[in-house]
């Protein structure tokens, strides 16, 4: 029987880490996330896990240390949001071109500057094009799920690419919810053994990790990377469909919300797809065909998936908690338009900055989005593409 | 068993093999090879390396001249990388997941560039946290892979690419930073400076206790660099005399906070001896500028009394 309990994104997320019982976790505290590596701690000094956990003085060596432990043969975890993982940047592209299977809980916060501890999802966004796999979590159990699925599609030999558990700071992270998890043996058993083919520590068979890597084969070696995040999508699903079977929780790259007959919808990532569905439902009491696509896996990029998904609508919203700053978009925008468009599929499409820096995004504004979508359904003009929510000052 | 140069040499082959593309006359590969053969043949080795010459010239994909494992991350993280190593090693030797009975070693190589500058801090933090491994800074006195610049090892006056002796500015204007005395400042249970001298009794020694006391330990090894410091290759064991018999370079340790100075000239030789066979301090020999080798020679000849009191003082209540 799973246990039914009560705990914020933080404990849950430290939780799933003391099941998963890695070799090594090397973190640096950060608002929201300080609580993961805190509890974490209690669990090694009370023998509750095998692991080393090593306090390290910085982000870019907790990143560092992870490389060297997961190259050593180890699990290595860490937990991190915003600037800390900007300080982590360098060794984010390094531990994936080393094909390292690293897992994080990344409680995404806003990128300074100026200097903010809450949410929005520039953290994230800044290393959407590093070769990790990025997973996001609508709620507590939702990060709780995908980090105990995430070695199982990390470490898969057509994989090997590290994965981050993305979840709002503060609105999940510090928000005590119900939650179901899991049985300690059964996530054992799920997790399983970790047998890298190749590791530092195997006495019989020395190896040299991190070459200088020339024109002769870099290009080689990127393609690999590349390779390996098309073939990831296989191995989410599959994996998915075994999380399914143990727990009945069914995952996929996205969650469809009503959109089987939606006529206008609303694409997002993470917290803001419970006020999202909240608004739908609200919606369609008035008789209103509204819908929500919420995006669980971001990288890699569902696009053709998510394109067919929204071929019936008859307007789209694309919600980004960060801006691109490149007077076109944001990131979730863009994937999502250019996946319509490879695939012929021309929906009138805007994009909606919003929550940056945490501003509350609440139903109303939610509602407001759908109204706008309602209005291009009726006029056929888009206006502005690139649209912010509930800023102040904007026209 | 006391030291004996040829008995080393041929029992215990290179860990580094030929090969490699480091330059004719680098102090840094002769450096790495004798600490490596200080380690037990018994005993696996994973070497982390910081970027910098000695990574770009050993490790050129597909080929590597390492016999052991062996890890470069980026530059300024050889410390936290190898930190996070040794912990995996520590949890999966204490879960079974390795060979009870074999014993791996941990030694890091980074120059000066990557150990006393952009690398401090993660060689810092890796210090505090006693993780078992030996540190080594090959200390050339600049930026030598990216083309002589400046670091916070290069000696005052010396000409580099970022602090060129011109007609104004007459060289680097500030002093080296004392890297061991910072490592010491770590409470560590070994630190010590050496170089390559007198048939590498005083490398091999120190890099032997170094690799085998529990916990962290760090080496400054002085690596001359023949292009940066402009001497003929075939004079780089004379550099490294010179260094030493000026005491500009002395060779000491430090065990668990007792000074212990290595070698002591029998007689000091002026500083002029290390300056003049190097171009970078050419300018220094111009008439007109004797101020600065006075300088020069007052600086080490305060930091060589300092020294001698240290050892006068962490001795006394020993």
């Amino acid at each position: 029987m799973s246990i039914r309990e009560r705990l914020s994104g933080n404990e849950a997320a430290a939780i799933a880490m003391k099941q998963i019982n890695p070799d090594v976790v090397a973190a640096f505290p950060i608002t929201p996330s300080t609580e993961i590596p805190q509890y974490f701690s209690t669990f090694v000094s009370n023998g509750t896990v095998d692991t080393e956990f090593v306090a390290v003085e910085s982000e870019h060596s907790a990143m560092s240390a992870c490389i060297g432990a997961e190259s050593a043969g180890g699990r290595a975890m860490t937990a991190t949001s915003a600037n800390g993982l900007s300080l982590m940047w360098e060794m984010i592209y390094i531990a994936s071109s080393l094909r390292l299977p690293i897992v994080m809980s990344l409680v995404n916060r806003a990128v300074s500057g100026p200097l903010n501890i809450h949410c929005d999802h520039s953290d994230a966004m800044g290393v959407r094009d590093s070769g990790w796999i990025q997973l996001f979590s609508e709620n507590n159990q939702e990060a709780y799920d995908n980090l105990i699925m995430a070695h199982q599609i990390a470490e898969n030999k057509d994989v090997l690419l590290p994965l981050m558990v993305c979840q709002d700071g503060f609105i999940t992270s510090h928000s005590i919810e119900n939650i179901e998890l899991i049985e300690d043996d059964k996530v054992k058993e799920f997790v399983g053994k970790y047998e890298p083919e190749h590791y530092l520590l195997n006495h019989e068979e020395p190896i040299a990790v991190g070459p200088l890597d020339l024109q002769a084969y870099l290009f080689e070696h990127k393609k690999q990377q590349a390779d390996a995040m098309v073939a990831a999508k296989k191995v989410i699903l599959e994996v998915s469909e075994r999380f399914e079977k143990m727990t009945g929780r069914k995952y996929g790259f996205f969650e469809e919300y009503k959109l089987d007959d939606a006529e206008i919808a609303i694409v997002c990532m993470n917290s803001t797809a419970g006020t999202a569905k909240a608004t739908c439902d609200k919606l369609r009491e008035q008789g209103i065909k509204a819908g929500v696509l919420k995006v669980r896996v971001f990288r890699p990029f569902p696009a053709e998936e998510i394109a067919k998904a929204l071929s019936k609508l008859k307007a789209v919203a694309v919600l980004d908690k960060a801006d691109s700053l490149n007077a076109a978009g944001g990131a979730l925008f863009e994937d999502v338009t250019s996946g319509m468009f490879v695939n012929n599929i021309h929906v009138p499409t805007v994009n909606y900055v919003y929550g940056i820096g945490g501003r509350d995004t609440t139903v109303t504004d939610i509602e407001k989005v759908y109204k706008d979508l309602e209005e291009i359904v009726k006029t056929g003009d888009i206006k502005n593409p690139y649209r912010y929510l509930g800023v102040r000052g904007d026209n | 068993m006391a030291y004996n140069l040829k008995e080393i040499m041929e029992e215990r082959p290179s860990r580094l093999t030929s090969g490699h593309r480091m330059c004719a006359g680098c102090g840094a590969p002769p450096v790495a090879r004798m600490i490596l053969r200080a380690v037990k043949p018994e005993d696996h080795v994973v070497v982390a390396n910081a970027t910098g010459c000695m990574e770009v010239s050993t490790f050129i994909y597909p080929y590597t001249a390492w016999t052991d494992s062996f890890i470069h991350t980026a530059f300024e993280c050889a410390g936290a990388t190898l930190s996070g190593v040794e912990a995996a090693y520590k949890s999966m030797k204490a879960t079974g997941k390795l060979d009870k009975d074999k014993v791996t070693k941990f030694i890091a190589f980074g120059g000066d560039g990557g150990t006393y500058d952009i690398g401090i801090q993660s060689l810092s933090g890796a210090m505090e946290r006693g993780h078992d491994m030996l540190y080594v800074c090959y200390d050339n006195g600049a930026y030598m892979n990216t083309g002589i610049q400046r670091s916070s090892a290069t000696p005052k006056f010396a000409d580099t690419t970022t602090t060129p002796a011109g007609t104004k500015v007459p060289g680097k204007m500030q002093s080296r930073k004392d890297l061991a005395k910072i490592m010491v400042g770590h409470h560590l249970p070994y630190v010590a400076q050496t170089a390559a001298f007198l048939n590498f009794k005083d490398l091999y020694e120190k890099a032997e206790k170094a690799i085998y006391t529990e916990g962290a330990t760090f080496l400054n090894v002085l690596a001359p660099c023949p292009r940066g410091w402009g001497y003929n290759t075939e004079d780089l064991m004379l550099i490294n005399k010179l260094a030493i018999e000026t005491c500009y370079w002395p060779l000491y340790e430090v065990e668990n906070g007792i000074y212990k100075i290595t070698y002591k000239p029998a007689k000091k030789l002026p500083i002029e001896e290390f300056l003049k066979p190097q171009k970078r301090f050419k300018h220094m020999f111009k008439p007109g500028n004797e101020w600065m080798i006075e300088e020069f020679q007052k600086e080490v000849d305060s930091r060589w009394q300092e020294l001698l009191d240290l050892e006068e003082i962490t001795n006394k209540n020993k």
